[in-house]
C-alpha cells in the first residue's frame, strides 16, 4: 500500500515536471482558404505535427480577412484568444495596444531574426522592442504584368516611366487593344494609386504622404500630378471595368484582350495556373519608378494560459521562420520568403527579381509598406484615403478637388 | 394557489422572452449608443468622449452620399413599388381567367433572396454582357444603357432591382385589400351608373387606407435595411456611389476597425427608422384608445 502511494505521488511529480515539456499545442486562426493558400497552410500543419505538435485549424473564409478579423475580435473579447492569428501590418501594433499579444522574443533572438529579415519588415514584427509576430511571406504590390505577344507585335518595351507607359498606352489604344486591364473595386483603385504615388513622387514622397500622412505632402503639386495620372489611366481602362474581380482582369491580359495589368504578385499565380510562362507568355516588371511596396502576411501570438499552448507558440514561430517552410510555402503562394538567406533556385524569374529588389531597396531605404493592402496605416486612415481615390477615379472630379478632399478625409479619420 | 397561478400565468410565460428582448434589443441599442460616444477603434472602449463620432460622421462625404442615396432609393422604391403594385392588383382584379397563374408569376420574385436578385440584375445591366451588348448585337450600335457603371445613375439600378423584387408582394397585399371591400357597396355604385374608374378612386382605394399604411411600413423598413442587394449588385460602387447607411456601417465596423463610427452611423439609421415608425405607432395606439 505504501509503495502504491509512493508511486502514485511520484507519478504526479513526473506529470508536474512533464508540464514544462508539454506537447506543443496551437489553435491557429487564419484566412487562407482558397485552393493554393489552403495547400500552403497544410505544409505548415504537417511540419507542426511532425515536430510533435497538435494543430487545431480555425480557418475563417470571406471578405479578404474581414470575417477572420471579426471572429478574432469576438474570441479576444470573450477572453478566449486563439494561440496565433493571421494579422498583419499596423493591426499588429493595434492589437498590442489592446494588451493581448504575447512576447516571442526568446525564439526570435535565439534564431537571430533581426539579421535575417530586412529592417523595415522586422519593424512590423516588433512591438515596443519585443517581438510579437512572425512574418510568413513577402508579396510585392508594385508589379506591372504584360502580355508579351501584344508588346512585341506593337513594338513596345516594358515602360520604365509613367510617360513611357502613357505613350505605349496611346499606341495600344490606336491599335484597338485595351491598354490597362483593371477591376473597378476600391482596393484595386488604391493599388494602382499607390504605385503611381511611388512612381511619380519617389520613395521619400511616398513615405511622407502615405505612411507619415504629412499634410504638406498630401496637398502638394506632386499629389495633384498623381491624380492627373490617375485620370489619364482611367482613359486606358475599358468601359466595363466597374466591379470586375482582379483575376478576371488578369485573364484579359492572358487572353490578349488587354496589354497591361497593375497588380501584386498574386496575379502571377493566375498566369502560372493557366500554364503561361514568365518571360515567354507574360512579362513581369516593377511599375515605373523606384522602390518596392511590400505586403507581408504574418502570425501574431496571443497571450494564452498553459505551457502546452506556450510551447505551441514557440514551435510555430520557429517553424514559420524556418528556411524549409519559407521556401515551400512561398513557392506555392507566389510570394517570396521574408528571410533573406533562403535559396531561390526553385523560384521563377519574377520571384527572383522580386527578392533581388527587396535586398537592394532595403539597403537604400526604398523598401516601403503598401498602404492599399493594410501595411502602412490603420484601417480608418487607409480607408479614408481609398474613399477619395475611388471617388476620384470613378467620377469626373478634378485633381485639385481630389487633393483637397484627401487632406480633409485624412484629418477627419484621425 | 391555483388562483394565483391562473392570474399570473401569462406574466410567467412572457417573462423569459421579455427579458431576452430587453437585453438583446434594448440593451444592445443602449450599448451601441454608449459606444457611439467613445473613441472606439478596433475594440470597444468605454470612456465617453462627447459627440466626436457624430462630428466625424457629419463631415464625411461618404456618409453624406449614403444618406442622399437612402433618400433617393427610399422615395423612388416606395412610391414606384406601391403605384406599380396597386396597378397590377387592379388589373388582376378584373375577374380575368388565369388570375391564379399570373398572381404567382408576379409574386415569385419575392421568393428569391436579394443576393440572387442582385447578381441576376448585375449581369442583365452589365454593359459588356447584358442588355446593352444584346441590343447593340442586334445592330443598334448607338444604344446605350450603362447606368450600372455610371456613378451618377448607379443608384437607380438598385431601385430597378428592388422594385422588380417587391412590387409583386405589394400587389398581393393590395389584391387582398381590394377583395376585402364590401361587394354590396360596389354593386350599389354600379346600379347608380357610376363609371368603373370612379368606383376605384372614390370607393375602393379610400377604403384601403390601412393597407397603404402597412405596405408603406413594410417597404420603408426594407429600404432602410437594404444591404444585401447593394452588395450583390454594385458592391457599393462605382467608387462609393451606391453606398447606403447599412453598407457604410458594415465597412466601418468590419473592414476598417472603426467601431465608433459604425456605432454612430447605426444610431443615425435607427433615428431614421424611428422617424417613420413612431408616427405609425402613435396613430395605431390612438385608434385603439378610441
Amino acid at each position: 500500500m505504501k509503495t502504491y502511494v509512493l508511486s502514485a505521488a511520484s507519478a504526479i511529480a513526473i506529470a508536474a515536471t512533464g508540464a514544462a515539456y508539454a506537447a506543443p499545442e496551437a489553435e491557429v486562426l487564419h484566412y487562407w482558404t482558397s485552393g493554393g493558400e489552403a495547400k500552403s497552410v497544410a505544409v505548415l500543419q504537417e511540419e507542426f505535427a511532425a515536430n510533435g505538435g497538435t494543430w487545431t485549424d480555425m480557418p475563417v473564409a470571406g471578405g479578404g480577412g474581414d470575417a477572420a478579423g471579426t471572429a478574432l475580435r469576438a474570441r479576444v473579447l470573450s477572453g478566449n484568444a486563439p494561440t496565433a492569428a493571421q494579422i498583419k501590418g499596423p493591426s499588429i501594433q493595434e492589437w498590442y495596444q489592446e494588451g493581448v499579444l504575447a512576447d516571442i522574443s526568446d525564439v526570435a533572438e535565439a534564431n537571430d531574426w533581426a539579421n535575417l529579415l530586412p529592417a523595415s519588415i522586422a519593424s512590423h514584427m516588433q512591438c515596443e522592442g519585443t517581438w510579437c509576430a512572425v512574418p510568413v511571406n513577402v508579396h510585392r504590390v508594385d508589379w506591372i504584368w504584360a502580355n508579351t505577344e501584344i508588346l512585341s507585335a506593337n513594338g513596345i518595351e516594358m515602360p520604365t516611366t509613367w510617360d513611357e507607359f502613357n505613350a505605349a498606352a496611346e499606341k495600344l489604344q490606336a491599335a484597338g487593344i485595351i491598354p490597362l486591364a483593371h477591376g473597378g473595386q476600391a482596393w484595386q483603385d488604391a493599388t494602382v494609386f499607390e504605385t503611381v504615388v511611388l512612381g511619380l513622387g519617389g520613395p521619400e514622397f511616398y513615405q511622407s504622404a502615405l505612411v507619415d500622412l504629412d499634410p504638406a505632402a498630401l496637398t502638394s503639386d506632386t499629389m495633384v500630378a498623381v491624380f492627373d495620372q490617375m485620370r489619364t489611366l482611367r482613359g486606358y481602362v475599358d468601359d466595363n471595368f466597374s466591379g470586375r474581380d482582379w483575376n478576371l482582369a488578369t485573364a484579359m491580359v492572358m487572353n490578349g484582350e488587354a496589354a497591361f495589368q497593375i497588380m501584386g504578385d498574386w496575379a502571377k499565380g493566375e498566369f502560372l495556373a493557366a500554364g503561361k510562362k514568365p518571360g515567354v507568355d507574360f512579362t513581369c516588371a516593377s511599375t515605373p519608378g523606384d522602390g518596392f511596396l511590400y505586403n507581408v502576411d504574418s502570425f501574431a501570438m496571443f497571450e494564452v494560459d498553459g505551457d502546452d499552448k506556450k510551447a505551441g507558440q514557440a514551435l510555430l514561430a520557429e517553424l514559420v521562420m524556418g528556411p524549409k517552410f519559407q521556401e515551400v510555402f512561398n513557392m506555392n503562394k507566389g510570394s517570396i520568403p521574408a528571410r533573406t538567406d533562403v535559396s531561390l533556385d526553385g523560384f521563377d524569374s519574377c520571384a527572383q527579381t522580386s527578392a533581388a529588389d527587396m535586398t537592394s531597396t532595403s539597403e537604400n531605404g526604398s523598401l516601403l509598406p503598401s498602404y492599399a493592402h493594410g501595411m502602412a496605416l490603420f484601417g480608418a486612415q487607409a480607408g479614408a484615403i481609398t474613399d477619395v481615390v475611388t471617388a476620384h477615379f470613378n467620377s469626373d472630379m478634378s485633381s485639385e478637388d481630389a487633393v483637397k478632399m484627401l487632406s480633409d478625409a485624412v484629418a477627419n479619420s484621425m | 394557489m391555483s388562483k394565483w397561478l391562473q392570474d399570473n400565468m401569462p406574466k410567467i410565460v412572457l417573462a423569459p422572452s421579455f427579458v431576452a428582448v430587453m437585453v438583446f434589443v434594448y440593451g444592445f441599442i443602449g450599448w451601441t449608443a454608449w459606444v457611439s460616444l467613445t473613441r472606439s477603434r478596433l475594440m470597444p472602449r468605454y470612456e465617453l468622449d462627447s459627440f466626436i463620432q457624430y462630428e466625424r460622421l457629419a463631415t464625411s462625404p461618404r456618409f453624406e452620399t449614403a444618406m442622399v442615396n437612402l433618400f433617393i432609393f427610399g422615395t423612388l422604391f416606395i412610391v414606384i413599388a406601391m403605384v406599380l403594385g396597386l396597378l397590377l392588383a387592379i388589373l388582376l382584379d378584373q375577374k380575368i381567367r388565369t388570375e391564379g397563374a399570373l398572381r404567382t408569376i408576379y409574386l415569385y420574385p419575392m421568393a428569391l433572396s436579394m443576393i440572387v436578385t442582385g447578381t441576376a440584375w448585375k449581369w442583365i445591366l452589365n454593359p459588356g454582357l447584358g442588355l446593352e451588348a444584346m441590343v447593340q448585337g442586334w445592330g443598334f450600335e448607338s444604344f446605350e444603357f450603362d447606368w450600372l457603371v455610371d456613378p451618377d445613375m448607379a443608384i437607380y439600378t438598385i431601385v430597378i432591382a428592388a422594385i422588380w423584387q417587391s412590387s409583386g408582394f405589394v400587389m398581393a397585399l393590395f389584391l387582398a385589400g381590394l377583395r376585402s371591400v364590401d361587394e354590396e357597396i360596389i354593386k350599389a355604385a354600379q346600379v347608380d351608373g357610376i363609371p368603373h374608374w370612379r368606383v376605384y378612386t372614390a370607393i375602393i382605394i379610400p377604403s384601403m387606407a390601412p393597407i397603404f399604411l402597412s405596405a408603406f411600413i413594410v417597404l420603408a423598413h426594407l429600404a432602410i435595411k437594404s444591404f444585401d442587394l447593394v452588395i450583390a449588385l454594385t458592391g457599393g460602387g462605382p467608387g462609393y456611389a451606391t453606398d447606403l447607411p447599412a453598407t457604410y456601417m458594415y465597412a466601418m465596423a468590419f473592414s476598417r476597425g472603426d467601431i465608433g463610427q459604425a456605432a454612430s452611423s447605426a444610431m443615425v439609421m435607427m433615428l431614421v427608422v424611428f422617424a417613420i415608425v413612431v408616427p405609425y405607432l402613435y396613430s395605431e395606439l390612438r385608434v385603439k384608445d378610441d
